[in-house]
């Protein structure tokens, strides 16, 4: 149905891709570090509370910090060693997050129990949503939602349209990419397990047409393995992955604003979400490792490397041959919506999608002009926000204007800030405007 | 020491576009018209170019200066708006007139409302507007014959421009009792001839201002601004489109429905005034709706102005009253946020 319609939303932009440096290249495996570092925080929702002490022998796979409520998930040792540090350590978010540091013991040593389970698809859906937070699953495309509460949509909030979000459509990320080439059957088995958890008649896998090898595999997978999967070719472009947006290009239904996708009757997961779905019930194994994209310019050797949880990037750089001489930013995520690092201390956490060296040259940003009201920012918005204006009333400190023009629908996308002729910081301003207005708004109740 | 690495809020990648690229591909696009103007008109033509440069960008860097703001000559703005300036006046003006126009263009044009990005309304149009309003002779005397052409692109007639020949006509055609009968027949006459004229006014060789007789170069330029997206269709085409649509309806001298449409759309300033002076950003509305509404207003002030209007031509002045709505049509025509309620 619709095949002659491009599958797209409206808005958007068209950056340069920039894959070609690892979209052909083998997941490899980063050896193990000799310390990890596992924030207590690696999620959206309340922080995990450690539950080992300095000192303490922990094994890979073992939780060493549990979930404080629903929205919450427990984070698991990554290596087996001892317990060195229970303290802040800098995070990819941020400095300063409460940290479990492990020293490696050198030899790998699993917790028991991490084995398939038999008939594991006829397990109530309780069950299975109890492993998927057990396991400790946060949304991996970087968004880090847990998991088990986007499954868990209340029952006055039917859910006909699950989507497997394979778009990545932020610049240089190859992580999925990789992942449906190398290990599209994981995918499928998780999405079952979803559609059996969430009671979706409909299941659609949405892939940018830029990665012709992943949809051809899936589409071969899909059929061999007889499952009623529809595989959708999306027009490339950013933010063709972006929740909202996906949804409306797979299914034409705008989810309303300050909405989620339940109230469309859909729930998006990532690929990379759906396999660790099916390791969480399939084989009780928790997350604690993910395929990272290490790419751009100011890295020796660009590589999508499968690795564990708590990893220093620092090491994980040294692994990719270090970072050249003209390095001068360092950012955890792709171009768009990643987050510039200051620290190579911080760890791989469950969102780390890519770790992207850009160079010096690449890193400095331009002097910022007056705006000359062009209105490419409000072209792009794909939210039909008016960027300009919220940048003009944030600066001015309107923040009642601000609100008034949305500002809190905002996606942080960047398309807006990436198009601007007179490079002003617009995300950054819709940033801190969206939190005067939530600063504003809390007071005022 | 331990690298220190750049920090910044995402994005971190840009597109390659700033104002200067804009500003300059502008000017470029612009660039096949002064040659048209220089090969119409003659080398004065380009004398008042030149001035009309100068004058805007030292304008520009004096009063930079004077204010202590950092000095913007280079981002292009000044030189676009001397350029349009001279693009908006008669070949026959005297030469400090383009030097006087730039400079009121840029100084209460553009600085009084805190430079570029600020001001309501296009600085060119407004030097011009000043200078229509000051010297009006010396701004209406399009008696510069252009080469290999007719001023009114008719044979039969010589002297003032192709739309001032058309309200001459109207105007007698109206009141035939008050003028000698061979008054009437020239005018009778002058009207059945204009659609002949249509050839010229799209090279150019007819009379006007500097910039604007010729559609074809325009149109060049146009085509080249519009590929680079520094230029939308909505204005242009809504401008251009209902400045058609009713000067076909209520243009002919037939009734309604028969005016003659080429004519009305190759004649004057409406080619530049529609792709480069009503798009100027700036100036104009940033919104979907808001920029169709702008074109379709600036159309019907136009064809009000040329039809009914003291003036031959009104494609300045239609502009410049829509730069003044502009802030409230972008607040009329606020896009529909993403999931936000239709509207009714």
């Amino acid at each position: 149905m619709g095949l002659l319609k491009s599958r797209t939303f409206s808005g958007g932009i068209h950056p340069p891709e920039s894959k070609h440096s690892t979209e052909k290249k083998a997941i490899e495996k980063c050896p193990l570090p000799s310390t990890v570092v596992i924030p207590v925080q690696q999620h959206i929702g309340a922080p995990a509370k450690p539950v080992v002490e300095k000192g303490d022998t922990v094994l890979a796979g073992q939780s060493i910090c549990e979930s404080t409520g629903f929205v919450s998930v427990p984070s698991h040792a990554s290596i087996s060693g001892t317990v060195k540090a229970i303290e802040k350590r800098p995070h990819p978010l941020g400095s300063g997050v409460l940290s479990v540091v492990i020293e490696s013991d050198g030899e790998d040593k699993w917790v028991p129990g991490i084995e398939y389970q038999d008939n594991y698809l006829e397990l109530d859906k309780k069950e299975m949503l109890s492993r998927i937070q057990a396991a400790g699953l946060a949304g991996m495309g970087g968004a880090t939602f847990p998991t088990h509460v986007k499954l868990s949509p209340p029952p006055d909030k039917p859910i006909n349209t699950f989507i497997l979000n394979g778009v990545e459509c932020e610049p240089f990320l190859t992580s999925d990419h990789r992942l449906m080439l190398e290990d599209p059957k994981k995918i499928l088995l998780g999405m079952q397990i979803i559609l059996k958890i969430l009671g979706a008649s409909r299941a659609v896998i949405g892939i940018e047409k830029n990665k012709p090898d992943a949809i051809v595999v899936m589409q071969r997978l899909v059929a061999e393995l007889k499952l009623p999967f529809e595989v959708f070719a999306l027009k490339v472009k950013y933010p063709q992955g972006a929740e909202k947006q996906l949804i409306k290009a797979v299914t034409g239904r705008s989810v309303p604003a300050g909405g989620l996708p339940m109230d469309v009757g859909c729930v998006v997961q990532n690929v990379g979400t759906a396999a660790a779905i099916y390791d969480a019930v399939a084989f009780k194994r928790p997350l604690v490792e993910r395929i990272v994209t290490v790419t751009g310019k100011g890295i020796h050797d660009t590589k999508n490397v499968l690795a564990r949880i708590g990893t220093p990037f620092s090491f994980l750089l040294e692994y990719c041959g270090s970072l050249n001489d003209t390095a001068g930013k360092i950012i955890m995520g792709g171009p768009m919506m990643g987050l510039a690092q200051s620290s190579l201390d911080a760890p791989v956490i469950k969102g780390t999608s890519g770790l992207l060296v850009l160079e010096e040259n690449q890193s400095k940003r331009f002097a910022e002009s007056v705006c000359i009201s062009c209105a490419r920012c409000i072209d792009v918005c794909p939210m039909g926000l008016m960027p300009k204006m919220l940048g003009a009333f944030v600066k001015n400190d309107h923040i009642d204007d601000a609100k008034k023009y949305n500002i809190l629908d905002c996606i942080e996308c960047g398309s807006c800030a990436y198009v601007c002729p007179a490079h002003i910081n617009l995300v950054h301003l819709i940033k801190y405007g969206k939190m005067q207005v939530v600063k504003k708004t809390k007071k005022a109740s | 020491m331990e690298k220190k690495f750049f920090v910044s809020s995402s994005p971190h990648i840009y597109d390659q576009e700033s104002i200067p690229k804009i500003m300059y591909s502008v000017c470029l696009a612009l660039l096949p018209a002064a040659v048209g103007a220089v090969y119409f008109f003659g080398v004065r033509a380009l004398y008042i170019i030149i001035i009309g440069i100068v004058s805007a960008v030292v304008t520009e860097g004096v009063l930079c200066k004077l204010m202590k703001k950092p000095l913007t000559i280079n981002d292009g703005s000044a030189l676009l708006t001397g350029l349009l300036l001279a693009y908006n006046v008669s070949v026959q003006v005297p030469l400090w007139m383009p030097a006087v126009g730039s400079f009121f263009a840029i100084a209460v044009g553009k600085f009084v409302f805190g430079g570029l990005g600020y001001n309501p309304m296009n600085p060119a149009l407004l030097g011009r507007a000043f200078l229509l309003a000051s010297w009006p002779t010396h701004m209406r005397n399009f008696s510069g014959l252009p080469r290999n052409g007719s001023v009114s692109g008719i044979d039969v007639i010589t002297s003032p421009t192709p739309l001032e020949v058309l309200k001459t006509a109207k105007d007698v055609l109206q009141n035939q009792s008050q003028f000698p009968i061979e008054k009437v027949n020239e005018a009778k006459q002058a009207i059945l001839e204009l659609p002949n004229s249509i050839g010229h006014l799209f090279w150019g060789n007819v009379g006007g201002c500097l910039g604007e007789t010729s559609a074809f170069l325009l149109l060049i330029g146009a085509v080249f601004l519009m590929y680079k997206r520094y230029v939308g269709w909505k204005i242009p085409f809504s401008y251009i489109g209902t400045v058609a649509l009713l000067s076909w309806v209520f243009g002919g001298k037939d009734g309604l429905f028969s005016g003659y449409v080429l004519f009305h759309v190759f004649s004057g300033g409406l080619i530049l005034g529609a792709f480069y002076m009503a798009t100027d950003m700036v100036t104009t509305p940033v919104t979907f709706r808001g920029r169709i509404y702008f074109g379709i207003g600036c159309g019907i002030i136009t064809v009000l102005i040329r039809q009914i209007g003291g003036y031959p031509e009104g494609v300045s002045y239609s502009i410049l009253l829509m730069n003044l709505l502009t802030p409230m049509l972008d607040r009329w025509t606020k896009p529909r946020l993403f999931g936000g309620a239709k509207k009714k």
